[in-house]
Protein backbone atom coordinates (compact mmCIF):
# COMPACT_ATOMS: atom_id res chain seq x y z
CA UNK A 1 0.00 0.00 0.00
CA UNK A 2 1.66 3.21 -1.10
CA UNK A 3 -1.24 5.61 -0.97
CA UNK A 4 -2.36 7.36 2.17
CA UNK A 5 -6.00 8.13 2.72
CA UNK A 6 -6.39 11.84 1.95
CA UNK A 7 -7.79 13.00 5.26
CA UNK A 8 -7.15 16.76 5.12
CA UNK A 9 -9.50 18.64 2.77
CA UNK A 10 -7.80 20.59 -0.02
CA UNK A 11 -4.53 18.82 0.71
CA UNK A 12 -2.70 16.10 -1.18
CA UNK A 13 -0.41 14.16 1.11
CA UNK A 14 2.81 13.58 -0.85
CA UNK A 15 3.11 9.89 -0.09
CA UNK A 16 4.69 6.96 -1.92
CA UNK A 17 1.87 6.81 -4.47
CA UNK A 18 2.20 10.50 -5.35
CA UNK A 19 6.00 10.35 -5.38
CA UNK A 20 5.90 7.42 -7.79
CA UNK A 21 3.32 9.06 -10.03
CA UNK A 22 5.12 12.40 -10.06
CA UNK A 23 8.71 11.21 -10.36
CA UNK A 24 9.42 12.45 -13.91
CA UNK A 25 7.75 15.80 -13.32
CA UNK A 26 9.51 16.39 -10.01
CA UNK A 27 12.82 15.33 -11.52
CA UNK A 28 12.40 17.87 -14.30
CA UNK A 29 11.54 20.58 -11.76
CA UNK A 30 14.59 19.64 -9.67
CA UNK A 31 16.76 20.34 -12.73
CA UNK A 32 15.58 23.97 -12.64
CA UNK A 33 17.97 24.63 -9.76
CA UNK A 34 20.40 25.26 -12.61
CA UNK A 35 19.91 28.55 -14.48
CA UNK A 36 21.13 26.96 -17.73
CA UNK A 37 18.37 24.35 -17.47
CA UNK A 38 15.75 27.02 -16.83
CA UNK A 39 16.92 28.76 -20.00
CA UNK A 40 16.86 25.48 -21.94
CA UNK A 41 13.26 24.88 -20.86
CA UNK A 42 12.24 28.36 -22.00
CA UNK A 43 13.97 27.84 -25.37
CA UNK A 44 12.37 24.48 -26.11
CA UNK A 45 9.64 23.47 -23.69
CA UNK A 46 8.49 20.45 -25.73
CA UNK A 47 11.97 19.06 -26.13
CA UNK A 48 12.80 19.62 -22.47
CA UNK A 49 9.64 17.88 -21.23
CA UNK A 50 10.21 15.00 -23.66
CA UNK A 51 13.72 14.50 -22.33
CA UNK A 52 12.31 13.91 -18.82
CA UNK A 53 9.59 11.56 -20.09
CA UNK A 54 6.62 13.47 -18.68
CA UNK A 55 3.28 11.67 -18.90
CA UNK A 56 0.61 13.29 -21.11
CA UNK A 57 -1.19 14.43 -17.92
CA UNK A 58 1.98 16.07 -16.62
CA UNK A 59 2.75 17.66 -20.00
CA UNK A 60 -0.75 19.21 -20.11
CA UNK A 61 -0.46 20.53 -16.58
CA UNK A 62 2.94 22.06 -17.40
CA UNK A 63 1.54 23.60 -20.59
CA UNK A 64 -1.26 25.27 -18.65
CA UNK A 65 0.97 26.30 -15.69
CA UNK A 66 -1.85 24.89 -13.58
CA UNK A 67 -0.64 24.15 -10.06
CA UNK A 68 -3.62 22.05 -8.92
CA UNK A 69 -3.28 19.93 -12.07
CA UNK A 70 0.46 19.63 -11.49
CA UNK A 71 -0.19 18.38 -7.95
CA UNK A 72 -2.82 15.94 -9.25
CA UNK A 73 -0.16 14.66 -11.67
CA UNK A 74 2.15 13.89 -8.75
CA UNK A 75 4.01 17.18 -8.46
CA UNK A 76 5.35 18.21 -5.06
CA UNK A 77 5.06 21.87 -4.20
CA UNK A 78 8.74 22.26 -3.25
CA UNK A 79 9.84 21.17 -6.73
CA UNK A 80 6.94 22.94 -8.44
CA UNK A 81 8.08 26.20 -6.81
CA UNK A 82 11.25 25.95 -8.93
CA UNK A 83 9.09 25.59 -12.05
CA UNK A 84 7.01 28.60 -11.01
CA UNK A 85 10.24 30.54 -10.47
CA UNK A 86 10.94 30.39 -14.21
CA UNK A 87 7.93 32.65 -14.73
CA UNK A 88 8.78 34.90 -11.80
CA UNK A 89 5.87 33.53 -9.77
CA UNK A 90 6.24 33.32 -5.99
CA UNK A 91 4.30 31.22 -3.47
CA UNK A 92 1.64 33.91 -3.15
CA UNK A 93 0.98 33.82 -6.90
CA UNK A 94 0.73 30.05 -6.60
CA UNK A 95 -1.58 30.30 -3.59
CA UNK A 96 -3.84 32.74 -5.40
CA UNK A 97 -4.05 30.52 -8.46
CA UNK A 98 -4.93 27.43 -6.43
CA UNK A 99 -7.61 29.16 -4.40
CA UNK A 100 -9.11 31.05 -7.35
CA UNK A 101 -8.57 34.58 -6.08
CA UNK A 102 -6.32 37.46 -7.13
CA UNK A 103 -2.89 37.77 -5.54
CA UNK A 104 -4.04 40.90 -3.71
CA UNK A 105 -7.04 39.04 -2.29
CA UNK A 106 -4.84 36.13 -1.27
CA UNK A 107 -2.41 38.45 0.51
CA UNK A 108 -5.26 40.27 2.22
CA UNK A 109 -6.59 36.94 3.50
CA UNK A 110 -3.20 36.15 5.04
CA UNK A 111 -3.04 39.55 6.71
CA UNK A 112 -6.55 39.00 8.09
CA UNK A 113 -5.36 35.75 9.72
CA UNK A 114 -3.07 37.83 11.91
CA UNK A 115 -5.84 39.93 13.40
CA UNK B 1 33.19 19.49 27.90
CA UNK B 2 30.85 20.94 25.29
CA UNK B 3 28.01 23.01 26.65
CA UNK B 4 24.63 23.80 25.12
CA UNK B 5 24.08 27.50 25.69
CA UNK B 6 20.71 28.01 24.06
CA UNK B 7 18.28 27.25 21.29
CA UNK B 8 16.99 29.58 18.60
CA UNK B 9 14.01 28.49 16.54
CA UNK B 10 12.90 30.59 13.61
CA UNK B 11 10.93 30.58 10.38
CA UNK B 12 13.09 30.37 7.26
CA UNK B 13 10.86 31.34 4.30
CA UNK B 14 12.74 32.16 1.04
CA UNK B 15 11.21 35.66 0.96
CA UNK B 16 13.49 36.56 3.91
CA UNK B 17 16.54 36.24 1.65
CA UNK B 18 14.87 38.38 -0.98
CA UNK B 19 14.06 41.05 1.63
CA UNK B 20 17.67 41.00 2.84
CA UNK B 21 19.01 41.24 -0.72
CA UNK B 22 16.77 44.26 -1.37
CA UNK B 23 17.53 45.86 2.01
CA UNK B 24 13.86 45.90 3.04
CA UNK B 25 14.42 45.27 6.77
CA UNK B 26 12.92 48.64 7.69
CA UNK B 27 9.92 48.39 5.35
CA UNK B 28 6.60 48.23 7.24
CA UNK B 29 5.91 44.72 5.89
CA UNK B 30 9.18 43.37 7.27
CA UNK B 31 10.16 45.62 10.17
CA UNK B 32 8.37 43.74 12.94
CA UNK B 33 9.93 40.47 11.84
CA UNK B 34 13.53 41.72 11.55
CA UNK B 35 13.26 43.84 14.72
CA UNK B 36 12.38 40.68 16.63
CA UNK B 37 15.98 39.55 16.21
CA UNK B 38 17.57 42.54 17.93
CA UNK B 39 17.41 40.94 21.40
CA UNK B 40 18.86 37.77 19.86
CA UNK B 41 21.80 39.73 18.47
CA UNK B 42 22.50 41.23 21.91
CA UNK B 43 22.25 37.78 23.50
CA UNK B 44 24.64 36.27 20.91
CA UNK B 45 27.24 38.96 21.62
CA UNK B 46 27.32 37.80 25.25
CA UNK B 47 26.79 34.09 24.67
CA UNK B 48 29.51 33.73 22.01
CA UNK B 49 28.72 30.29 20.58
CA UNK B 50 31.53 28.41 18.81
CA UNK B 51 29.31 26.03 16.88
CA UNK B 52 25.68 25.93 15.77
CA UNK B 53 23.96 22.56 15.42
CA UNK B 54 21.16 23.35 12.97
CA UNK B 55 18.07 21.20 12.55
CA UNK B 56 16.50 22.03 9.18
CA UNK B 57 14.79 20.49 6.16
CA UNK B 58 16.09 20.37 2.61
CA UNK B 59 13.60 21.53 -0.05
CA UNK B 60 15.12 19.92 -3.12
CA UNK B 61 18.65 21.27 -3.23
CA UNK B 62 20.84 18.59 -1.67
CA UNK B 63 18.39 15.70 -1.66
CA UNK B 64 15.94 14.50 -4.30
CA UNK B 65 13.35 11.73 -4.31
CA UNK B 66 15.85 9.28 -5.81
CA UNK B 67 17.49 8.88 -2.39
CA UNK B 68 15.80 10.64 0.48
CA UNK B 69 17.04 10.10 4.02
CA UNK B 70 14.69 10.55 6.96
CA UNK B 71 17.49 11.91 9.15
CA UNK B 72 20.89 13.08 7.90
CA UNK B 73 23.89 14.70 9.60
CA UNK B 74 26.53 16.67 7.74
CA UNK B 75 30.19 15.88 8.36
CA UNK B 76 31.81 18.25 5.88
CA UNK B 77 34.60 20.76 6.44
CA UNK B 78 32.62 23.33 4.45
CA UNK B 79 29.02 23.81 3.29
CA UNK B 80 27.95 26.05 0.43
CA UNK B 81 24.62 27.53 -0.52
CA UNK B 82 23.41 27.38 -4.12
CA UNK B 83 20.72 28.53 -6.52
CA UNK B 84 17.40 26.89 -5.65
CA UNK B 85 15.75 28.07 -8.85
CA UNK B 86 14.89 31.65 -7.94
CA UNK B 87 18.19 33.47 -8.45
CA UNK B 88 18.35 34.55 -4.81
CA UNK B 89 21.95 35.55 -4.00
CA UNK B 90 24.02 32.84 -2.34
CA UNK B 91 25.70 33.47 1.02
CA UNK B 92 29.32 33.01 2.14
CA UNK B 93 30.29 29.36 2.73
CA UNK B 94 29.91 27.91 6.22
CA UNK B 95 32.79 26.21 8.02
CA UNK B 96 31.94 22.79 9.34
CA UNK B 97 33.25 20.96 12.39
CA UNK B 98 33.83 17.41 11.15
CA UNK B 99 35.14 16.20 14.50
CA UNK B 100 31.97 17.25 16.29
CA UNK B 101 29.88 15.91 13.40
CA UNK B 102 31.41 12.45 13.69
CA UNK B 103 31.01 12.49 17.44
CA UNK B 104 27.29 13.28 17.00
CA UNK B 105 26.94 10.61 14.31
CA UNK B 106 28.63 7.94 16.41
CA UNK B 107 26.64 8.88 19.45
CA UNK B 108 23.16 8.99 17.89
CA UNK B 109 23.70 5.75 15.94
CA UNK B 110 24.76 4.07 19.19
CA UNK B 111 21.57 5.53 20.63
CA UNK B 112 19.45 3.79 17.97
CA UNK B 113 19.11 6.47 15.26
CA UNK B 114 20.32 5.05 11.96
CA UNK B 115 21.00 8.38 10.30
CA UNK B 116 22.54 9.12 6.89
CA UNK B 117 26.07 10.53 6.98
CA UNK B 118 27.00 13.26 4.49
CA UNK B 119 30.51 14.40 3.69
CA UNK B 120 29.16 16.71 1.01
CA UNK B 121 26.05 18.81 1.41
CA UNK B 122 24.77 21.98 -0.19
CA UNK B 123 22.53 23.88 2.18
CA UNK B 124 19.36 25.70 1.19
CA UNK B 125 17.31 28.64 2.49
CA UNK B 126 16.19 26.62 5.50
CA UNK B 127 19.72 26.80 6.88
CA UNK B 128 21.02 30.01 5.28
CA UNK B 129 18.14 32.35 6.16
CA UNK B 130 18.18 31.62 9.90
CA UNK B 131 21.97 32.13 9.90
CA UNK B 132 21.54 35.46 8.10
CA UNK B 133 18.88 36.50 10.62
CA UNK B 134 21.16 35.71 13.56
CA UNK B 135 24.30 37.19 12.02
CA UNK B 136 23.26 39.84 9.50
CA UNK B 137 25.60 41.90 7.36
CA UNK B 138 27.13 39.29 5.07
CA UNK B 139 30.38 39.05 7.06
CA UNK B 140 32.18 35.70 7.48
CA UNK B 141 30.11 33.51 9.81
CA UNK B 142 31.42 33.65 13.40
CA UNK B 143 30.44 30.04 14.15
CA UNK B 144 31.09 26.64 12.64
CA UNK B 145 28.02 24.56 11.82
CA UNK B 146 26.75 20.99 11.94
CA UNK B 147 23.63 20.51 9.79
CA UNK B 148 21.03 18.00 10.94
CA UNK B 149 18.53 17.45 8.13
CA UNK B 150 15.06 15.96 8.57
CA UNK B 151 12.74 14.86 5.76
CA UNK B 152 9.52 16.86 5.64
CA UNK B 153 9.02 16.42 1.87
CA UNK B 154 8.08 12.81 1.26
CA UNK B 155 5.66 10.88 3.47
CA UNK B 156 5.99 8.93 5.63
CA UNK B 157 7.68 11.62 7.73
CA UNK B 158 9.22 10.81 11.09
CA UNK B 159 6.67 11.32 13.87
CA UNK B 160 6.86 14.18 16.32
CA UNK B 161 7.61 11.65 19.06
CA UNK B 162 10.53 10.24 17.06
CA UNK B 163 11.90 13.72 16.33
CA UNK B 164 11.70 14.54 20.02
CA UNK B 165 13.73 11.42 20.81
CA UNK B 166 16.29 12.33 18.15
CA UNK B 167 16.61 15.74 19.76
CA UNK B 168 17.19 14.16 23.16
CA UNK B 169 19.86 11.92 21.61
CA UNK B 170 21.55 14.96 20.04
CA UNK B 171 21.50 16.68 23.41
CA UNK B 172 23.20 13.69 25.07
CA UNK B 173 25.71 13.53 22.22
CA UNK B 174 26.67 17.19 22.57
CA UNK B 175 26.91 16.94 26.35
CA UNK B 176 29.36 14.01 26.03
CA UNK B 177 31.71 15.81 23.62
CA UNK B 178 35.04 16.22 25.43
CA UNK B 179 36.10 19.56 23.89
CA UNK B 180 35.21 22.85 25.56
CA UNK B 181 32.76 24.20 23.03
CA UNK B 182 29.83 26.54 23.35
CA UNK B 183 27.05 25.04 21.27
CA UNK B 184 23.99 26.87 19.99
CA UNK B 185 21.04 24.77 18.86
CA UNK B 186 18.91 26.00 16.00
CA UNK B 187 15.62 24.67 14.65
CA UNK B 188 14.19 26.25 11.51
CA UNK B 189 10.92 26.44 9.58
CA UNK B 190 7.26 26.87 10.38
CA UNK B 191 5.11 27.96 11.87
CA UNK B 192 1.66 27.23 10.42
CA UNK B 193 1.47 27.54 6.64
CA UNK B 194 0.38 25.66 3.57
CA UNK B 195 1.62 26.31 0.04
CA UNK B 196 -0.20 23.60 -1.89
CA UNK B 197 -3.76 22.72 -2.79
CA UNK B 198 -7.11 24.40 -2.34
CA UNK B 199 -6.14 24.83 1.30
CA UNK B 200 -3.16 27.09 0.38
CA UNK B 201 -2.90 30.04 2.74
CA UNK B 202 -4.01 28.03 5.77
CA UNK B 203 -2.76 29.52 9.05
CA UNK B 204 -3.58 28.49 12.62
CA UNK B 205 -2.63 31.20 15.08
CA UNK B 206 -4.19 29.48 18.07
CA UNK B 207 -2.25 26.26 17.55
CA UNK B 208 1.02 28.13 16.89
CA UNK B 209 0.63 30.07 20.13
CA UNK B 210 -0.03 26.87 22.05
CA UNK B 211 2.97 25.19 20.46
CA UNK B 212 5.28 28.09 21.28
CA UNK B 213 4.07 28.19 24.87
CA UNK B 214 4.57 24.43 25.17
CA UNK B 215 8.27 24.72 24.36
CA UNK B 216 9.03 26.21 27.73
CA UNK B 217 6.41 24.61 29.93
CA UNK B 218 5.77 21.19 28.40
CA UNK B 219 8.09 20.56 25.42
CA UNK B 220 6.78 17.09 24.59
CA UNK B 221 3.18 18.38 24.34
CA UNK B 222 3.03 18.24 20.54
CA UNK B 223 4.23 14.61 20.42
CA UNK B 224 0.66 13.54 21.18
CA UNK B 225 -0.28 14.33 17.58
CA UNK B 226 0.23 12.09 14.56
CA UNK B 227 1.81 13.55 11.42
CA UNK B 228 -1.56 13.81 9.67
CA UNK B 229 -3.08 15.50 12.71
CA UNK B 230 -0.25 18.02 12.59
CA UNK B 231 -0.78 18.67 8.87
CA UNK B 232 -4.43 19.26 9.68
CA UNK B 233 -3.60 21.71 12.48
CA UNK B 234 -0.56 23.50 11.03
CA UNK B 235 -0.77 23.05 7.24
CA UNK B 236 1.26 20.80 5.00
CA UNK B 237 4.38 22.94 5.47
CA UNK B 238 3.57 23.88 9.06
CA UNK B 239 4.76 20.36 9.77
CA UNK B 240 8.20 21.99 9.89
CA UNK B 241 7.49 22.47 13.56
CA UNK B 242 9.16 19.04 13.80
CA UNK B 243 12.45 20.87 13.30
CA UNK B 244 11.73 23.27 16.16
CA UNK B 245 10.74 20.32 18.31
CA UNK B 246 13.94 18.37 17.60
CA UNK B 247 16.15 21.34 18.45
CA UNK B 248 14.11 22.07 21.57
CA UNK B 249 14.34 18.47 22.77
CA UNK B 250 18.14 18.68 22.50
CA UNK B 251 18.11 21.58 24.96
CA UNK B 252 17.03 19.33 27.85
CA UNK B 253 13.89 19.17 29.92
CA UNK B 254 13.76 22.66 31.41
CA UNK B 255 14.02 25.90 29.47
CA UNK B 256 13.35 29.57 29.92
CA UNK B 257 12.37 32.03 27.27
CA UNK B 258 14.74 34.93 26.59
CA UNK B 259 12.75 36.43 23.73
CA UNK B 260 10.07 35.44 21.25
CA UNK B 261 8.32 36.91 18.24
CA UNK B 262 5.24 35.83 16.30
CA UNK B 263 3.99 37.67 13.27
CA UNK B 264 1.39 36.98 10.56
CA UNK B 265 2.19 36.95 7.72
CA UNK B 266 5.50 36.90 6.01
CA UNK B 267 4.92 35.51 2.56
CA UNK B 268 2.37 32.69 3.11
CA UNK B 269 3.58 31.94 6.58
CA UNK B 270 2.86 32.61 10.22
CA UNK B 271 6.40 33.55 11.21
CA UNK B 272 7.73 32.61 14.61
CA UNK B 273 10.98 32.97 16.50
CA UNK B 274 12.04 31.92 20.00
CA UNK B 275 15.28 32.07 21.93
CA UNK B 276 15.46 29.68 24.87
CA UNK B 277 18.15 29.01 27.43
CA UNK B 278 18.48 25.79 29.41
CA UNK B 279 16.84 26.13 32.83
CA UNK B 280 19.52 26.81 35.44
Amino acid sequence: MTTTRQPVPGTTIFDGGQAQKGYALNKMCMSFNDAANRAAFVRDEDGYCARYGLTPQQREAVRHRNVLALIAAGGNIYYLAKFAGIFGLDVQDIGAQQTGVSKEEFKARLVAEGR
Amino acid sequence: MAKIIGCVTTSHVPAIARAIARGEQEDPYWKEWFDGFKPVHRWLEQAKPDVAVIVYNDHGLNFFLDKLPTFAIGAAAEYQSADEGWNIPTVLPFKGDPELSWHLINSVVTDGFDITMCQEMVVDHALCNPMALLWPGGKPWPVRIVPVEINTVQFPLPSAARCYQLGEALGRAIASYPQDLRVLLMGTGGLSHQLDGERAGFINKEFDKKFMASLTADPAWVTRYSTIELVERTGSQGIELLLWLTARAALGSGAREITANYHIPISNTAAGMMLLEPAA
